[in-house]
């Protein structure tokens, strides 16, 4: 935790845990999926499910999966300018087990693809990203941030952590996880620096690298 | 150079004879490799921005979405017939009015939540006014405050979801008892003391908002909780001490928060939330 995570952030109210951390939450989603969003789902769990509507975390989710930041005057506004955009948004509650009392349950679908995320708001708009469709991760979005699926096989992690040391890029956290032995891994890799788009470029162009998402630190 | 406890922040600023404030941002420099000024200049435009919520809320024309919430702090501003005490009651009309901009879907600074936006910048901006303080020395005064919130995040919460108010309302205040300790030169100690004081008084406090929003109690409740940090900070500089010290004061918080049913944080399914009038609000709202 930094001064700035306790002094901060600056941002459209009511409350940091109800707009702001969800507001960042849908943005992380939208830069997770990465492609046209044609419709959305979220589900509201816990404190989130009870209040969702008077602390107008329906327009921050929405704000976020539009790619607004929390401090975005456009927030308020949020369900009108997806509207606007085509994008259907279907809001519901969920009851989920063992998670923070503040969480989202999002999927994004559009282009015959979809992306599910869970994750929570967890205090003072400070978020912790816990799952990517079948990915258990752990994304604060703190710092800059790259997801990479790859094959599960000897090598692979080591080819990624080469290519961002040839950029010298100071890896801060990594997380692997895959489903089964040698199918589909899954790696987190939370950076240091701001990584330029010739490296996450190198990085789609590996081989055996199925697809490279990067979240910047907000 | 790191603090985890607020012990560990005071004997840090009392070894190198360092105001708390210095403290905390030389860790932060340590921690994060940004420059001095850039962080120096990141909590300065903080205090720009709380200056801008307190002058929009002390001009009045805010109603929230509910129409709950907006127009006291002009209310207190504007009447004659109160109780003297010009400097507490600029205090509670700034908290007031950064809480309405906040419930009005305006733009503040959560420090260290939303629900609690008003009460630092109350006292500091007050205090500033009244003590002919540099933006420099607030500055640093936001500082002082952010590390002891930190402590408090680390060891415990500051969701009112996961500990209820007294870690929203109840550490705000301690944070800005803490800070303005610092602010009228009181030593590391003091500030310990004030905080441990401020948020002793306010443990136990249930975040049971009608109809779930940040309006009722909550804005009301910055302006109380402000003037509560004054209260802690007059004993502090005073030599006042609080016998529990305050870190042990937020293990208990802790213990409070997780001992408090969900019902009582942020959920609305209890106490002011379900009283006859709170309901009636709710209905009318989902209507």
């Amino acid at each position: 935790m930094g001064v700035f995570d306790i002094m901060g952030p600056i941002m459209i109210g009511p409350s940091s845990s109800h707009t702001a951390g969800a507001a960042k939450l849908g943005r992380i989603a939208s830069l997770l999926f990465n492609r046209k969003i044609e419709a959305a789902e979220i589900f509201f769990h816990g404190s989130f499910a009870e209040t969702y509507r008077g602390h107008g975390t329906d327009r921050a989710v929405t704000g976020g999966i539009l790619g607004f930041k929390p401090d975005d005057e456009r927030i308020k506004d949020s369900r009108q300018l997806a509207r606007e955009r085509g994008i259907n948004i279907a809001y519901q509650t969920i009851k989920l087990k063992e998670v923070h009392p503040n969480t989202l349950l999002i999927k994004l679908s559009g282009k015959g693809q979809s992306l599910t995320m869970l994750g929570s708001s967890i205090g003072g708009g400070n978020i912790i990203v816990n799952l990517i469709d079948d990915y258990q991760v752990n994304i604060s979005g703190k710092l800059p941030t790259i997801w990479v699926l790859h094959q599960d096989q000897p090598g692979e992690i080591g080819v990624i952590t080469s290519v961002l040391g040839s950029y010298s890029l100071n890896i801060a956290f990594m997380q692997v996880f895959r489903k089964k032995r040698g199918t589909v891994g899954s790696s987190i890799i939370e950076l240091d620096h701001l990584p330029g788009h010739a490296v996450l470029r190198r990085l789609e162009d590996i081989k055996n690298i199925l697809q490279v998402r990067y979240i910047p630190p907000l | 150079m790191d603090y985890a406890t607020i012990k560990e922040l005071i004997e840090l600023a009392e070894k190198e004879g360092l105001p708390i404030s210095e403290v905390v941002l030389r860790v932060e420099i340590g921690e994060t490799e940004q420059s001095r000024e850039e962080i120096w200049q990141a909590m300065l435009e903080n205090l720009g921005v709380m200056r801008e919520s307190v002058a929009t809320g002390r001009a009045g024309q805010i109603k929230s979405p509910s129409g709950l919430v907006g127009g006291d702090a002009l209310k207190l501003r504007v009447n004659n017939t109160l109780i003297p005490g010009n400097f507490y009651r600029e205090v509670i009309i700034n908290a007031l009015a950064v809480a309405e901009v906040n419930a009005g879907m305006g733009k503040i600074v959560a420090g260290p939540t939303a629900g609690s936006s008003g009460i630092i910048p109350a006292v500091v901006l007050a205090l500033g006014e009244h003590l002919q303080l540099s933006d420099a020395q607030l500055t640093a005064g936001l500082f002082t405050a952010a590390g002891l919130g930190n402590v408090v995040a680390k060891r415990a919460t500051l969701a009112g979801a996961a500990g209820g108010c007294q870690a929203e309302c109840g550490v705000a205040s301690a944070m800005a008892a803490g800070a303005s300790v610092e602010l009228c030169g009181g030593n590391p100690n003091m500030v310990g003391q004030a905080f441990a004081l401020a948020l002793k008084n306010l443990l136990g406090l249930a975040c049971d908002p009608v109809a779930g929003l940040v309006e009722v109690p909550c804005v009301k409740r910055n302006g109380f909780a402000a003037s509560h940090a004054l209260t802690a900070a007059q004993m502090a500089l005073a030599g006042i001490e609080s016998i529990i010290p305050p870190d042990e004061v937020i293990e208990a918080m802790h213990q409070i928060g997780c001992l408090m049913p969900a019902s009582l944080k942020e959920t609305a399914l209890a106490g002011l939330a379900v009283t006859p009038t709170g309901l009636a609000i709710k209905e009318r709202l989902n209507q």
